[in-house]
């Protein structure tokens, strides 16, 4: 509901929603140590600047410029500053919320960013990509007087802004490294998960080498999540960060190929191993028509553009199809960013097609948004039954069927019904699966040993331990698929457990 | 990075280079790949099946065919230059073990990937028949190596131009209908030849084995572009495969699927020529002027 009506609101600019922060600012300012909690209340939620949704379907441009630094200063002040501060409960790796607000709302952006990297590697990156809604905005005393969650104190938008201000002012330091121990230790994959870990077994002093398969380091933060979402000259600053604390990279190893994971421990002399190598093996439906050229996984399509710069055609080799009519099959996240490249690879029409209901959509409600303004049709209560191809094997059709909710299912959501007998065809040229990850099959299979459940993903211990003395994981191996905070967050469990391991 | 150590041109578009990668040559395995990129920000990433590998050397030897812009630049790259990205061995190795007798079909370059399996088998106690074809004598590759593992060779051309004139499932067919009847049949070659190797040992109920190299971005299981039909399910070639059962492969569809691209590569491929031509053109006349 709230998504539509933001829809029909007319886009402000950058520059009216700077304005009136400086003229609420200034009004506020003398005022700042004595507001009352009503006051608070009272002030207007930020909204985050954006490009405009008509402009941005034709670049990949970040479509989220960012707080200007009074805008974030009005917003940090409607925090009330609960002494329970239910926020930190939301928050996976616990960052002091309420103190790093209070700084920003004094304008101390040194401060507030100071706070954030206790617990936090990425505040650049989670700031954007975090689903903040569902973590410590959700636990917000202020969104929750205010009877709604997107009225929360904007806690993502302002970790945003105080990490761009650090980078942006050339104030970032390296963590102190501890004395080196002589210990070594081999973090598998460069994504959220593998980059905490190393980040936070590295500041022990220990030597760590991260070993990533592709040719580029970040993970899902470059092959995945796209341009216009997460820059991937922030990801490539954050890596930064680790190379200057002398964490070394080795790009093109594929472990459990390259070398075994036993090879490393035993001929290489790894002390410990982190495996955080991520999603893999993308999910189809198992219908009809499913390999017609023409249909790809989300992660095809995201890598295509994203890892390999095909909707910069003039310049990459990787060709990327430029379909006229695609239908994204998925709610979640990754379905609206395929949807949103789509969009921008010059679609003229993209097509959402998802069983459930918006109510039960996986995805963020800023990036169902998102995906609406820059044209997105969706179509909820729907699914692909089967797809349609033509004589030189192309798909044309989706013969979709209409839904209705039944039930609760296990995961709490309303289970949705087919609804006999109301088949109907949809043409498209272009068909993009984005349901989900299986595991990555590659070390399991390689790594004798190596207990996993019955999802392929690699059973741990509360503290990340596997079943392989001195083997740890984390991320989407182990959770399936999951957010980059979470992936973080298993990290630095992880971390901890072979700190701890190699300190004795 | 991955330095040449070593460049041949086999033919008009073959090349084969044998290349420093210490950690693959030694963990490489008959019927495995690598993926590698030659220009590191915009180029694209292709799979390449390895040919041989020398483990106290450090070196393992890829044989390609120019066909679109990265292997036209890889083509470019000369003895004592690096390819920027490297990364293997992927893919499941081949199933080695004493099956008695085997017949490989190598096609065009396929033969080149065949080589290691035909090896390993070799080493394995199986007495090997090789056939092996092209469309003419100068496109034939390996088959001094491939002669010195085979028990029997068979060479054919499309044009007569060398051994007999013929496809290589006309061979097939007869050392299938041969009172000892092959064991296994492992054929690898361009996808239509698979086809009817496949066609051709079905009816003898011949155990056939094909190599499939299919587009692929990762090459490691996580974009499903490389995906196949094998008996009627979706099957992964860069972590499945690329070795499957070619009985069960739907070859038709793999061959549409190849064609994803065709247009793109066409042009790209042709562009290589004529930036060559222009190239050599201005260089002739730069040297007259």
């Amino acid at each position: 509901m709230n998504a539509e009506r933001e829809l029909d609101a007319p886009h402000s600019t950058p520059e009216q929603l700077g304005k009136s922060a400086k003229a609420l600012l200034a009004r506020l300012e003398p005022l700042h140590a004595s507001l009352t909690p009503k006051e608070r209340l009272a002030i207007p939620v930020q909204e985050m600047p954006s490009q405009d949704p008509i402009s941005r379907r034709h670049n990949m441009d970040e479509v989220a410029l960012g707080y200007t630094p009074e805008q974030a200063r009005v917003e940090a002040m409607r925090c009330l500053r609960c002494k329970s501060a239910p926020c930190v409960k939301g928050c996976p790796v616990r960052i002091r919320i309420p103190d790093f607000v209070a700084s920003t709302a004094e304008g101390n952006f040194a401060d507030a960013i100071k706070i954030i990297r206790e617990n936090s590697l990425l505040p650049a990156v989670c700031g954007r990509v975090c689903p903040q809604e569902i973590q410590c905005q959700k636990e917000c005393t202020v969104g929750k007087s205010l009877k709604s969650v997107d009225k929360a104190v904007m806690i993502g938008r302002l970790e945003r802004f105080v990490a761009d201000w650090e980078r942006e002012n050339g104030l970032q330091k390296p963590p102190l490294v501890k004395p080196e121990t002589g210990k070594k230790v081999a973090v598998v994959g460069s994504g959220p998960a593998g980059i905490t870990c190393a980040a936070d077994v590295r500041r022990e002093g220990h030597a760590v080498t991260i070993f990533e398969a592709f040719h580029k380091t970040g993970g899902v933060m470059v092959y995945g999540i796209p341009e216009f979402r997460l820059p991937k000259r922030i990801v490539e600053n954050e890596i930064g960060i680790l190379e200057s604390m002398g964490v070394t990279i080795t790009t093109d190893f594929v472990v459990g190929r390259t070398r075994s994971l036993a090879d490393l421990m035993q001929k290489d002399g790894f002390h410990a191993v982190f495996v955080g190598s991520g999603a893999g093996l993308p999910k189809f439906m198992n219908i009809e028509g499913e390999n017609l050229v023409g249909v790809f996984s989300a992660n095809e399509y995201l890598t295509r553009s994203n890892l390999m710069r095909a909707y910069d055609a003039e310049n990459a080799d990787t060709p990327i199809m430029r379909a006229r009519k695609v239908a994204v099959l998925g709610g979640g996240n990754v379905a609206m960013d395929a949807a949103r490249t789509a969009v921008r690879l010059g679609a003229q029409e993209v097509h959402l097609v998802y069983r459930r209901t918006e109510a039960e959509m996986p995805a963020r409600v800023e990036e169902v948004r998102h995906a609406k303004e820059e044209g997105v049709i969706f179509h909820i209560l729907q699914n692909a039954k089967r797809l349609i191809g033509d004589a030189s094997g192309h798909v044309t059709a989706i013969e979709c069927l209409r839904y209705e909710l039944g039930d609760p299912d296990e995961s709490g959501r309303r289970r949705p019904v087919e609804i006999p007998g109301s088949e109907f065809v949809m043409p498209v040229d272009a068909v993009i699966v984005a349901i989900g990850n299986e595991s990555n099959p590659l070390i399991s299979h390689t790594t004798p040993g190596l207990i996993t459940n019955r999802h392929g993903n690699i059973v741990t211990d509360e503290t990340g331990k596997t079943s392989i003395e001195g083997v740890y994981a984390g991320g989407d191996i182990v959770l399936g698929s999951a957010t980059v905070i979470l992936a973080m967050g298993q990290g630095r469990r992880a971390a901890a457990a072979i700190n701890q391991r190699l300190a004795c | 990075m991955a330095r040449i150590m070593e460049k041949k041109q086999l033919s008009g578009e073959v090349f084969m280079i044998r290349v420093h990668a210490p950690l693959i040559a030694q963990e490489r395995k008959a019927g495995q790949f690598v993926i590698l990129q030659v220009e590191p920000i915009f180029g694209e990433r292709i799979p390449l099946t390895i040919a041989d590998a020398d483990p106290a050397a450090g070196t393992i030897t890829l044989v390609f065919q120019t066909v679109g812009k990265t292997t036209h630049a890889l083509a470019e790259l000369n003895e004592g230059q690096d390819i920027p990205h490297l990364c293997g061995p992927l893919g499941r190795p081949t199933h080695i073990e004493k099956f008695g007798l085997v017949v490989c079909v190598g096609g065009g370059i396929g033969v080149a990937p065949l080589h290691p399996i035909a090896k390993a088998l070799k080493h394995a106690g199986n007495r090997l028949s090789v056939i092996m074809g092209a469309r003419s004598a100068n496109l034939l590759i390996f088959e001094k190596e491939m002669s010195a593992l085979a028990d029997e060779i068979i060479v054919c051309t499309d044009d007569g131009s060398r051994g007999r004139k013929a496809l290589v499932t006309e061979p097939l067919k007869e050392l299938c209908v041969r009172p000892q009847k092959p064991d296994l049949v492992v054929a690898i070659g361009p996808p239509i030849m698979m086809k009817f190797c496949s066609e051709t040992t079905r009816p003898f109920g011949i155990p056939t084995v094909v190599s499939l190299n299919t587009i692929m971005i990762d090459g490691t299981g996580m974009c499903g572009g490389c995906r196949v039909t094998v008996g009627g399910r979706t099957k992964f070639v860069c972590v499945d495969g690329p070795e499957f059962d070619g009985h069960q492969v739907d070859f038709d569809n793999m061959m549409k699927r190849l064609a994803a691209y065709r247009n793109h590569e066409n042009t790209a491929h042709e562009k290589c020529h004529l930036e060559k031509e222009l190239r050599a053109l201005r260089e002739t006349g730069a040297e007259k002027t």
